[in-house]
């Protein structure tokens, strides 16, 4: 399981890179779509079979479809690919990697310092919605909440 | 190893053979059929009674130019048509076809299958867009929008199965039907599914995302060759997922009604499995024969001002129901 795991958070990290640097904006949405099935390759991995399970069906499944559908209604030509090569100029990567490095340093020594949890069994769908109606039920109120919200502003925005 | 049971090799040889064979051959049984219904005969030349056509077809397709336009995206366009077909098939790895008969017993098979029918979107969409031609772009976008809506309701359509089953696990459905099939109590839910699972597999009365008529042929008019069969190879093999898929979730998958059992297990299980497939694949071609194509915007309004509301209807009802009869 161990090799899986780090076979696959490989596969998405380097795919999450190839999705930052690609100039199409097609091809950078296909490799956010491998890294996002790896990630839940990782939660399979894990024992989170439901997790995994909706990390496809909702961020590779729904959301990215999404984009896609909106990407083929703005019509991105040549313009953008020649935009997206001016922001992606190699000196534009200084600023921002010289502020995340001690931020990935700080995470490492984190992730070095904590104890190993391995394989906490198999979480099947009960439990998650146990969890998520029991203790947290406060949590997932809120989250309703704001989809709402989104709702009525898409509905608002639409009519006009 | 060599013994029926899930997981086996002769178990996945056995499926892998059952699905390639038969999305080959519907080929064949529905341009029969189709004829049929239209008082022709239908390909009926290659081999006894023309059963041999797929396999014309298929020569036929491989031997054509393999065109890539020069104004396409190329990795794009090559990568689309594989999308399908290999998505399509290991949807078939949580299919339950006969008691030990299968390729995996996965604890969330129903989410495996939504998950694959998920990325099943992208084929159209990405042959869509990488063709970089206004009848594909407008297919692809005919393609997105229309199984972006429709996985909803069929999404929300089958939790009643869920409930009254209590688990995501295929094979645990089907034993959960033993003293009564899903389709009575979750009829609305089933006709839902039913409507969904056809505008999902874009077949007609679907087939807006190709629209012979107004758009040449959607999002595939750029394909040519083998590359345009993967877009239909997956088309045929998403029919046959969904003709399994009912009789699991809502016909009592390989269970005999009334108790008709014929020999052991295996053999009347593999035996009801393909009469109840085989009925739903020609529901499907005789609805093809027998429907028109609707406009896009009924197609929309239809979805979500008819089928969102009556799903939500009959999960409200449902989870109501178990609730009451939980306590």
């Amino acid at each position: 399981m161990s090799v899986l795991f780090y076979a696959s958070a490989f596969v998405s990290v380097l795919a999450t890179l190839m999705a930052i640097t690609r100039i199409n904006v097609v091809h950078a949405l296909l490799y956010f779509i491998v890294s996002l099935i790896a990630l839940s390759v990782i939660f399979y991995t894990l024992g989170a079979h439901f997790a995994a399970a909706l990390e496809v069906i909702v961020y590779a499944g729904a959301i990215m479809v999404m984009f896609l559908f909106v990407i083929m209604m703005l019509n991105l030509g040549k313009p953008t690919e020649e935009q997206e090569r001016v922001w992606l100029k190699p000196g534009m990567w200084v600023g921002p990697s010289l502020l995340a490095a001690p931020l990935l340093v700080e995470l490492v020594v984190m992730i070095s310092g904590a104890k190993a949890q391995t394989q906490a069994g198999v979480i099947n769908a009960k439990d998650v919605g146990i969890a998520l109606f029991g203790p947290y039920v406060l949590a997932v109120e809120l989250a309703s909440l704001l989809l709402l919200a989104g709702l009525v502003g898409a509905y608002h925005l639409a009519r006009k | 190893m060599f013994e029926f049971s899930v997981g086996s090799v002769l178990s996945i040889v056995f499926v892998l053979g059952v699905v390639l064979v038969s999305a080959a051959m519907l080929i064949w049984v529905e341009r029969r059929f189709l004829g049929f219904f239209s008082e022709r005969l239908g390909p009926n030349r290659v081999g006894p009674f023309g059963v041999l056509q797929s396999i014309a077809d298929v020569g036929k397709l491989i031997t054509k130019e393999d065109w890539i336009p020069p104004f396409a995206d190329k990795y794009t366009f090559v990568i689309a048509p594989i999308v399908v077909p290999v998505v399509m098939l290991l949807s078939f790895a949580v299919i339950p076809f006969a008691p030990g008969v299968g390729v995996m017993d996965l604890n969330i098979g129903l989410l495996w299958i939504f998950a694959m029918a998920g990325l099943g979107a992208y084929s159209a969409m990405l042959g869509g867009i990488a063709s970089n031609n206004k009848f594909a772009l407008l297919g692809g976008l005919r393609a997105a929008g229309q199984m972006i809506s429709y996985e909803v309701f069929m999404g929300i359509s089958i939790l009643g199965v869920v409930m009254l089953g209590n688990s995501f696990n295929m094979r645990e459905l089907v034993e959960a039907q033993k003293d009564g099939w899903f389709v009575l109590p979750q009829f609305v839910g089933f006709i839902v599914f039913v409507i969904a699972g056809l505008a999902e597999t874009k077949r007609w009365p679907f087939d807006l995302a190709e629209g012979e008529s107004e758009i040449i042929s959607g999002f595939n008019t750029e394909y040519s060759g083998m590359k345009f069969g993967l877009f239909f190879v997956g088309e045929y093999i998403g029919m046959f997922l969904l003709a399994m898929l009912i009789p699991v979730l809502f016909f009592g998958g390989w269970l005999a009604p009334f108790g008709w059992d014929i020999g052991p297990p295996l053999v009347s299980g593999l035996l009801w499995m393909t009469i109840k497939t085989t009925f739903w694949i020609v529901f499907f071609i005789l609805v093809r024969a027998a429907l028109v194509r609707p406009r896009y915007d009924q197609l929309m309004n239809y979805g979500w001002l008819v089928m969102l509301p009556l799903s939500l209807l009959n999960l409200l009802i449902t989870g109501a129901v178990v609730l009451y009869q939980g306590s």
